[in-house]
C-alpha cells in the first residue's frame, strides 16, 4: 500500500514540469492560435541554460538564481523569436506556424549539440532538497515534494494573473475574440509578445526544474512535446486548469502504467487520450472552437490538367523512365526514394488540401505499410509482391481504425489526435520486440530477384507510384472528391445538401492512409530494413514540410514539395553534420518567404487563374 | 491621399474613393462619407449593401482597402486598428461580440483608453448612469445577459475608450421595440455629450429618431446623400434602395 502512495507522489512530482510546459503552450495557443511545436525546445533549452548557470554559480542562491535566470534568458530568446519570426506569419494558415516552430525545434536541437556537446549532462542536486524524507516508512526524494508544491503554486499565480490584472483580462478577452480586442484600442502585437514570452518562460522553468531530477539530453524536446500535446488535448486547449488536471492524470498513468501494464505503458496515455476525445471532443474543460476560419473562399477553382500540361507530365514520366540509362546505382536508389516520398507526400497532400484535414501523424500509415510488408516477409515468408500488398492492407486497416476516431474531431484537435495515434503505432513497433524487432528493427528485406538491381527496382517503383498518384488525382476530380471538398469548405452547407461529413472524411482518410502505406511498403524494400523511425514524428513532419513547400492550395503541390525537400535533405545530410540546423533554418526561411508554397508562388508569378 | 487634404479643413471623419475587397471579390466602389463633429449620420441600406464593410474598412479590419480615410484632418488609412481607436474613433460591431467569459466590469476594462482633451472622460459609474441595467449586472458574465443588455454593454465598452466619433453597426438589430426606443434615447444622450456618430441601419423609423443626415448605400456605393429632412421628402429614393 505504502509503495503505491510513494508511486502516486512520484507521479505528482512529474506532473509539475509537465503542467508548467503545458500551461505555457495552452496560454500561447489561446491567444495567438499558434500551436507552438518549439515549446519542447524551449523546455530543453531551459534545462541546458540552467545546467550551465548552476555549474558556474555556487551556493543555494546560485542554484535557485540560476534556475530562474535560465527561464528568463530562454523567455527573452522566445520574445525575440516572436518579434522577428512569428509576427510575420500570424496571418498564415495554422499549418505554416506549426512548421515554422518545428523548424525552430530542429535548429535548436543542433544548436544545443553545438553548444553543449553530445553527452547527457547531469546537473547539481538542489540545495536544501538533497536527501529523502520518510513517507510512511519509505524514502521519498525531498526535491519531489518541492515539485509537488510548485504545480499548485504556479496554478494559483496564473489564476491571480488572469483574474486580477488588466493584462490578464486582456489575455482572456483576446482568447475569445482577438479582432474585437484590437477594435477596442489594444495593441495586439505586444499582447501576443507578452503572452508568448510568459508561455516560453513557463516551459523553460519546467525544463530548468527538471535539472536535479534527470539528465539533460537532446531528446528532451520531442519527448516532452508529445506528452504536452496529450495533456493540452485532454485538458482542453487554452484552459490552464484543464492542463493542470490532465498533467496529473497523464503523470499518474505513466507512474502506475509501468507497474500494472509494463508492456503497454507507452501507449496507455494515448489510449486514455483517445477515450477522452471520443467522449469529450474538446477535452475535459475545453470549449467548442469558434467558427473555423473560412477556407480561401475566393480562390481560383481547381481544374484537371489541360492538354499541354498533360503532355508535359507525360514527357516527365517518360524521361523518368529513361533515367536508368543515364544514371548510376546510387543516383537510382536516391531516385527511387524520391519517388516513394512523392507518393507519401501526395497522399498527405490529398488529405490536407482536398479535405482540409491536417494530419500530424501521417507517418503512422507509411510505417504500417513498411512493417506490414516486413512482417509478411519475416513472419510469414511472403514473397515481395505479396508483401507489397500486405503493407498497404495493414495501412488501410490502421487508417480504418484510427480514422474512425480522428474524423470525429476537426482542426487542431484532429491534428493532435492523429499525432497521438502515430505515437501509439510507434510505441507498438518500439515495444513489441518479438514481432517488430523493437528498436533494432527488421533487417535483410531485399527486393525479389527480378527487381534486384537498382535500375529494376526503380522501374518497379515508378510503375507503382505514377499510377497511384494518378488515381489520387482522379479521386480529387471525381464526385467523391467534390463531396470531400464540399465538407471541407462548409460543413453546414454540405450537410444541407445531404452530405454526411464523417463517412466522407473517414473514407478519404483511409484512401490517404492506404497510399501512404504503399509508399512505406516500397520503402522497406528500397532500404532493406524497417525501424520505428518509419512511424516517427519527424517523418510525419517531413510530410507536412513537403506539402507546405509544394503549396497547400494546389492540387498536386505535394509532389513538387517532396522532390525538392527530399533531394535537399539528402544533399544536406551528405554535406554537413548539422543538417537539422540547416534544414530547420531552411523551413523557417521558406515559411516566411513563400507562404503559398513553391507551386503557389510559381502560379502567383505567372498570374494563372487555374491551379494545377 | 491628397484629395482629403485639399478639401476644406474640417474636423471629423472624411472618407473618399474607398474601395475594399474580400479575396477577389470587390465589395466597396468609391465609397464616400463625411461626418462633422457633433453630427449623427445614418448609413442606410439593405443587407449586403456594404454598410458593415464600410465600417470595417475604416477601422482597418479589411485586409485589402484603397482610398482616403481621414479623421480630424489626419489620414488614418493603413494604420493598425488599435492606432485608429486611440485617435478617438470608436467602433461597435454588429452581432455584439462581447467577451462572454468576462464579467460586465471586465468587459468595460478591456475598452479603457486615456481621457481625450475636451471630452468628459467615461468611467464605469458615468456609464451606469446612462445604462442603468449594467450597474446591477456588473458582476455577471457577459454570456449570461439578454441580447438587449449585451448590445448596451458593447456600446458602453466602446465608450470606455473615450472616442470622439463612434461607428455603430446596426444597434437596433434583433432588439424588442421597447429596447429600440431606449437605444434611441441613449444615442441621443451620446450625441448631447458631444459625440459624433455614424449608425448603419435597416430600421428607418429608428434612423429617423436619431440622425441629422443620411447616406443611402447600395451595391457598395453611396446612391443618395442628404439631410434627414430632405430624405424624408424623397419616397422614390426610399422605395428604390431600401424597400424589401
Amino acid at each position: 500500500m505504502n509503495f503505491y502512495l510513494v508511486q502516486f507522489l512520484a507521479g505528482l512530482a512529474s506532473a509539475a514540469s509537465l503542467f508548467l510546459v503545458s500551461s505555457g503552450l495552452s496560454i500561447i495557443f489561446g491567444v495567438t492560435r499558434i500551436v507552438n511545436f518549439a515549446h519542447g525546445a524551449f523546455y530543453m533549452l531551459g534545462a541546458y541554460v540552467a545546467y550551465s548557470l548552476t555549474e558556474r554559480l555556487s551556493g543555494a542562491l546560485g542554484f535557485w538564481g540560476g534556475i530562474v535566470v535560465a527561464a528568463l534568458v530562454v523567455a527573452l530568446v522566445g520574445a525575440l523569436l516572436e518579434m522577428l519570426l512569428l509576427r510575420r506569419i500570424y496571418r498564415a494558415p495554422e499549418l505554416f506556424q506549426l512548421l515554422a516552430t518545428f523548424g525552430l525545434t530542429l535548429a535548436a536541437e543542433d544548436l544545443s549539440l553545438l553548444i553543449w556537446g553530445p553527452e547527457d549532462l547531469l546537473g547539481r542536486r538542489a540545495p536544501g532538497f538533497r536527501g529523502a524524507v520518510d513517507v510512511m516508512g519509505l524514502p521519498f526524494p525531498s526535491y519531489d515534494l518541492f515539485l509537488i508544491g510548485i504545480g499548485p503554486l504556479v496554478l494559483l499565480l496564473l489564476f491571480l494573473l488572469f483574474r486580477r490584472t488588466r493584462w490578464g483580462v486582456l489575455v482572456r478577452a483576446a482568447t475569445q475574440d482577438r479582432e474585437m480586442v484590437a477594435a477596442l484600442g489594444v495593441n495586439q502585437k505586444w499582447l501576443f509578445t507578452s503572452v508568448f514570452t510568459l508561455g516560453v518562460f513557463l516551459a523553460a522553468l519546467g525544463g530548468a526544474l527538471q535539472l536535479p531530477r534527470e539528465a539533460v539530453t537532446h531528446q528532451m524536446d520531442l519527448r516532452i512535446i508529445t506528452e504536452v500535446f496529450v495533456v493540452v488535448v485532454i485538458g482542453g486547449l487554452g484552459n490552464v486548469v484543464g492542463a493542470f488536471l490532465a498533467a496529473i492524470l497523464v503523470s499518474e498513468l505513466n507512474a502506475f502504467g509501468i507497474l500494472i501494464f509494463p508492456k503497454i505503458s507507452l501507449i496507455l496515455v494515448f489510449l486514455v487520450m483517445a477515450l477522452v476525445l471520443v467522449i469529450r471532443p474538446m477535452g475535459l474543460l475545453g470549449k467548442a472552437e469558434g467558427p473555423t476560419r473560412a477556407h480561401a473562399s475566393a480562390a481560383a477553382p481547381w481544374r484537371p490538367l489541360d492538354g499541354s500540361v498533360r503532355l508535359l507530365v507525360m514527357a516527365a514520366v517518360i524521361l523518368a523512365a529513361l533515367l536508368p540509362f543515364a544514371a548510376g546505382d546510387y543516383a537510382l536508389s536516391v531516385a527511387s526514394e524520391l519517388l516513394i516520398f512523392m507518393l507519401y507526400a501526395a497522399s498527405l497532400h490529398f488529405l490536407i488540401s482536398t479535405g482540409g484535414l491536417v494530419s500530424f501523424g501521417h507517418a503512422a500509415y507509411f510505417g504500417l505499410g513498411s512493417y506490414g510488408a516486413a512482417i509478411a516477409v519475416k513472419s510469414f515468408g511472403a514473397p515481395m509482391l505479396a508483401a507489397l500488398i500486405a503493407g498497404p492492407l495493414l495501412g488501410c486497416l490502421g487508417a480504418l481504425l484510427f480514422g474512425w476516431f480522428c474524423v470525429r474531431l476537426s482542426g487542431v484537435y484532429f491534428a493532435m489526435l492523429t499525432l497521438a495515434f502515430a505515437q501509439i503505432a510507434w510505441s507498438v513497433a518500439f515495444q513489441w520486440n518479438a514481432v517488430t524487432g523493437g528498436d533494432n528493427g527488421l533487417l535483410g528485406l531485399w527486393p525479389a530477384a527480378f527487381v534486384a538491381t537498382p535500375a529494376r527496382f526503380y522501374w518497379l517503383t515508378l510503375a507503382l507510384v505514377v499510377p497511384a498518384i494518378a488515381v489520387l488525382r482522379l479521386i480529387v476530380f471525381s464526385p467523391f472528391g467534390y463531396a470531400f471538398r464540399a465538407v471541407r469548405d462548409s460543413q453546414l452547407r454540405s450537410a444541407a445538401i445531404g452530405l454526411d461529413r464523417q463517412p466522407i472524411q473517414w473514407a478519404s482518410f483511409v484512401v490517404a492512409g492506404t497510399f501512404a502505406a504503399l509508399a512505406g511498403a516500397l520503402y522497406t524494400f528500397s532500404k532493406g530494413s524497417v525501424f520505428p523511425d518509419n512511424l516517427g514524428i519527424p517523418l510525419s513532419v517531413d510530410g507536412l514540410v513537403m506539402v507546405l513547400l509544394g503549396g497547400i492550395e494546389t492540387v498536386s503541390g505535394g509532389i513538387v514539395g517532396a522532390l525538392v525537400f527530399k533531394a535537399l535533405s539528402i544533399w544536406l545530410t551528405s554535406q554537413t553534420d548539422y543538417s537539422k540546423l540547416a534544414l530547420g533554418a531552411l523551413i523557417v526561411a521558406l515559411v516566411v518567404a513563400f507562404p503559398k508554397g513553391i507551386v503557389g508562388a510559381i502560379e502567383g508569378l505567372g498570374g494563372r487563374k487555374v491551379r494545377p | 491621399m491628397s484629395a482629403a487634404f485639399e478639401s476644406p479643413a474640417v474636423l471629423g471623419l472624411a472618407v473618399n474613393k474607398l474601395n475594399a475587397w474580400y479575396g477577389q471579390a470587390h465589395i466597396l466602389f468609391d465609397m464616400a462619407i463625411e461626418v462633422k463633429p457633433g453630427e449623427v449620420v445614418a448609413l442606410l441600406g439593405r443587407n449586403g449593401a456594404g454598410k458593415s464593410t464600410t465600417f470595417r474598412s475604416i477601422m482597418g479590419l479589411v485586409p485589402k482597402v484603397e482610398g482616403d480615410i481621414s479623421f480630424n484632418n489626419v489620414s488614418i488609412a493603413g494604420l493598425p486598428t488599435y492606432e485608429i481607436v486611440r485617435r478617438g474613433l470608436g467602433y461597435v460591431p454588429e452581432d455584439r461580440r462581447i467577451f462572454t467569459d468576462l464579467t460586465v466590469e471586465e468587459n468595460l476594462s478591456v475598452g479603457v483608453q486615456p481621457p481625450r482633451p475636451g471630452l468628459e472622460p467615461w468611467t464605469p459609474e458615468r456609464l451606469y448612469d446612462v445604462f442603468p441595467n449594467l450597474r446591477e449586472l456588473r458582476g455577471r458574465q457577459g454570456g449570461r445577459m439578454s441580447g438587449g443588455e449585451q448590445q448596451m454593454l458593447t456600446i458602453a465598452r466602446t465608450l470606455m475608450g473615450n472616442p470622439s466619433l463612434v461607428l455603430l453597426d446596426e444597434p437596433s438589430e434583433g432588439l424588442a421595440p421597447k429596447i429600440v426606443e431606449q437605444m434611441a434615447d441613449i444615442i441621443l444622450k451620446m450625441k448631447a455629450s458631444g459625440l459624433s456618430l455614424v449608425i448603419s441601419e435597416q430600421n428607418l423609423h429608428f434612423a429617423r429618431l436619431i440622425s441629422d443626415r443620411v447616406a443611402v448605400i447600395e451595391k457598395g456605393a453611396v446612391r443618395y446623400a442628404g439631410t434627414m429632412a430632405d430624405f424624408q421628402a424623397r419616397p422614390d429614393i426610399r422605395d428604390a434602395f431600401l424597400a424589401v
